[in-house]
């Protein structure tokens, strides 16, 4: 029974982002009836949802990251999109210099960017752990300096990646279906899963995120913790980067992955996390990184004019924000709960207009409530 | 030992005097012009990046020139930058403002000083009594050339989807312009118009052809305003299996001329590139030294190279950025 109970309360975490979700898809299949429709092209499966997972791989990967740091440290980090330049600039150059490019290349290029990652993420985690600076104004110096640092790694240039063995990371392997950075993704989502199973990581993060002092008091050193997860945000902005550079063909250190910090801590805000650091839930965040990616494509097929795209996006997230909060849904229980035990004659409409009624009255309340 | 000591003074004096006339001469002949040059800052595209290199090459002490360089995104960093090089007495003051407003004082100042004022890239909003000359890219000319090689080239009827950049920034305006024109004058439809938002992103405007390729229109031309946007264009294209380039069925254009673009036009990957010259040093250059230096807002060059038209030396010669080698495709 308890185990059970547990079930349920870990699937009521969950309600925000699959709440948000299935309104979008919603939306997606009002548009046009076809929208899960997948086709074979030139033997990879072709589709909106394949589209969809390939275009949110970097966002998951780095969402994951930034969850485990906010739970932490309740704080963001948000120099990702810096620290994925800067390491895939160094991956590319190994494998730029490193004569016939093979399998083996890639694989030691990619270890070595990781090593990078973990070089960044020690840097901003002891700047974050150690000498307790807080983590925006931390990652903030790679933010404004990182892109100039994958500028000079690149000699001053976009050095392209035009190999074989590049171009089918960023697209598909022949004889394989799906394209590649949906597998690394899935891949990686698979090692965190087991990480946070097999190891005391999720306790940890959690006890530290809830309160430092008790942790510390219970033999946990809140600042390893903390130093940790930066650590392993390096590396997700390490495997980000790579599965970026690889999909683009071509290092270019203004742009690649830039503002995707914004994303990922929207995804982990969606996922039901709290960005004050805490409880978190991994599987909450991946979903939230996959609805922005389908809220964005689903602007796209609503044809919203350019100039006004991201004030609607603004807009979108709020409103679902609200529909999905947890005050929203404790009025909608109430409402439903008095209209069945006051009158029968209350109809299913009435309760219909009650709810979007209480959605409004609740917008200011929810926000207090945070 | 007196003599051995005068005829050593004496010498010694030959010496200081021979040496003083040579240095004088050599002083002279290495009369350096002073210029102070005020620029955005190289990692902020490909573009200023040639552009800052093409500064440097140019305005050297081998050229005849004692350039100082600032450069800054930040458009008071820039102004006071301006200021310390009046302070400095430069001959010429060279700018590529990052913001349009708010040069008024100083450009007033500099004339003061005797400072003559060029720009070159970006315009400057203020009165042209206060600068001497501004070389420019032409955007709208830009627009043009490519808007005039879309009717003249793609089999009609012409269904265009357009990736804007930045909106609202000059480049994301001229380009638009004359292909908006055209639509509006039925010569093209634009079937979908998309931006790759403020950083000109590859992955936003793979997402725009993508919702193209989705909502099922059926288009025939890629215009999209950097050849970054171009490349995400024929990713989306290449994974939904629509052929493009010189035998296929879409046509792609792109602009800023960087070598891998050049390159992918060359294969016949892409059709068409159009330039956004960064190399105004060389002209300004002239201007100085022959001292003729026009009035007002002069525009550059610039060129569109095609499939067909295309070669080694002008990828060469024009080109922006890493060259991937001959033949090769950056997908």
């Amino acid at each position: 029974m308890p185990r059970l109970k547990r079930r349920i309360n870990n699937l009521s975490h969950l309600f925000l982002p699959l709440s948000v979700l299935v309104i979008l898809i919603i939306i997606n299949l009002i548009k046009g009836a076809d929208y899960f429709r997948i086709t074979m092209v030139n033997g990879a499966l072709y589709g909106n949802i394949p589209n969809i997972l390939f275009g949110a791989s970097e966002l998951v990967i780095l969402s994951i990251g930034m969850t485990l740091v906010t739970a932490a440290s309740r704080g963001q980090d948000i120099s990702i999109g810096e620290s994925g330049a800067i390491s895939s600039a160094i991956f590319v150059q190994y494998v730029l210099n490193a004569g016939e490019v093979t399998l083996c290349t890639i694989l030691v290029g990619f270890l070595i960017s990781c090593v990078a990652g973990l070089v960044i993420g020690a840097f901003n985690g002891t700047l974050v752990s150690f000498f307790n600076v807080q983590p925006m104004v931390a990652t903030l110096i790679l933010f404004l300096g990182g892109r100039s640092i994958a500028f000079i790694i690149d000699g001053k240039v976009s050095p392209i990646l035009a190999n074989e063995i590049s171009n089918r990371i960023g697209t598909v392997i022949p004889g394989v279906p799906i394209p590649t950075p949906i597998i690394l993704t899935a891949v990686f989502i698979v090692v965190v899963a087991v990480v946070l199973r097999t190891t005391n990581l999720r306790l940890y993060v959690e006890a530290v995120g809830v309160n430092p002092s008790a942790a510390r008091l219970n033999g946990i050193n809140p600042k390893k913790v903390i130093f940790l997860t930066f650590l392993l945000m390096g590396v997700c902005s390490a495997v980000a980067g790579f599965i970026a550079v690889n999909k683009a063909g071509r290092h270019d250190s203004v742009n690649l992955l830039k503002f995707i910090m914004m994303d990922a801590i929207l995804a982990v805000a969606l996922g039901g996390n709290s960005l004050g650091g805490g409880k978190f839930s991994i599987t909450g965040s991946i979903i939230g990184a996959y609805t922005i990616e389908m809220l964005n494509r689903t602007l796209l097929r609503l044809e919203v004019n350019p100039e006004a795209i991201k004030a609607f996006k603004a807009v979108f997230i709020i409103v679902l924000m609200v529909i999905a909060s947890p005050v929203v849904r404790v009025f909608v229980k109430k409402f439903l709960d008095e209209a069945k035990t006051i009158v029968a004659r209350y109809s299913v409409r009435q309760t219909g207009g009650l709810n979007k009624g209480a959605a409004s009255i609740t917008d200011t309340t929810g926000k207090k409530g945070e | 030992m007196k003599r051995l000591t005068r005829v050593g003074l004496l010498l010694l004096v030959v010496v200081l005097v021979l040496s003083t006339v040579c240095g004088f001469t050599l002083a002279a002949s290495k009369k350096l012009i002073k210029v102070g040059i005020v620029n955005l800052p190289p990692e902020e595209s490909g573009y200023r990046q040639a552009n800052v290199e093409d500064m440097n090459v140019v305005f050297s002490r081998e050229n005849g020139y004692d350039a100082k360089q600032t450069n800054t995104a930040d458009n008071s960093e820039q102004i006071a930058a301006a200021r310390g090089y009046i302070r400095d007495g430069v001959d010429y003051l060279l700018i590529s403002a990052a913001n349009a407003s708010g040069w008024d004082d100083v450009l007033r100042s500099a004339k003061r000083a005797g400072v003559r004022v060029i720009l070159f890239d970006r315009a400057i909003d203020t009165d042209p009594s206060n600068y001497e000359a501004a070389l420019l890219s032409d955007m709208h000319y830009e627009g043009r050339l490519a808007t005039d090689w879309v009717l003249n080239n793609v089999p009609k009827p012409i269904n265009v989807v357009l990736i804007r950049g930045q909106l609202g920034s000059a480049a994301e305006i001229g380009r638009s312009a004359p292909l908006l024109k055209a639509a509006e004058e039925g010569k093209l439809n634009i079937v979908a118009d998309g931006t790759g938002g403020d950083t000109w992103s590859l992955e936003e405007a793979r997402k725009v052809v993508e919702a193209a390729i989705a909502a099922k229109k059926d288009f025939n031309v890629i215009y999209a305003q950097n050849d970054g946007m171009a490349q995400g264009a024929v990713q989306a294209l290449e994974a939904a299996g629509i052929s493009h380039g010189k035998n296929g069925k879409v046509k792609i254009i792109g602009f800023d001329f960087n070598r891998f673009a050049l390159r992918n036009v060359q294969a016949g990957y892409w059709d068409a590139d159009v330039q956004c010259n960064p190399r105004q040093a060389g002209q300004i250059d002239q201007w100085i030294k022959s001292g003729k230096i026009p009035k007002g807002i002069v525009y550059q060059e610039e060129l569109i190279l095609t499939t067909d038209t295309i070669t080694d030396e002008q990828i060469e010669k024009y080109g922006i950025n890493a060259d991937p080698g001959k033949g090769v495709i950056t997908r």
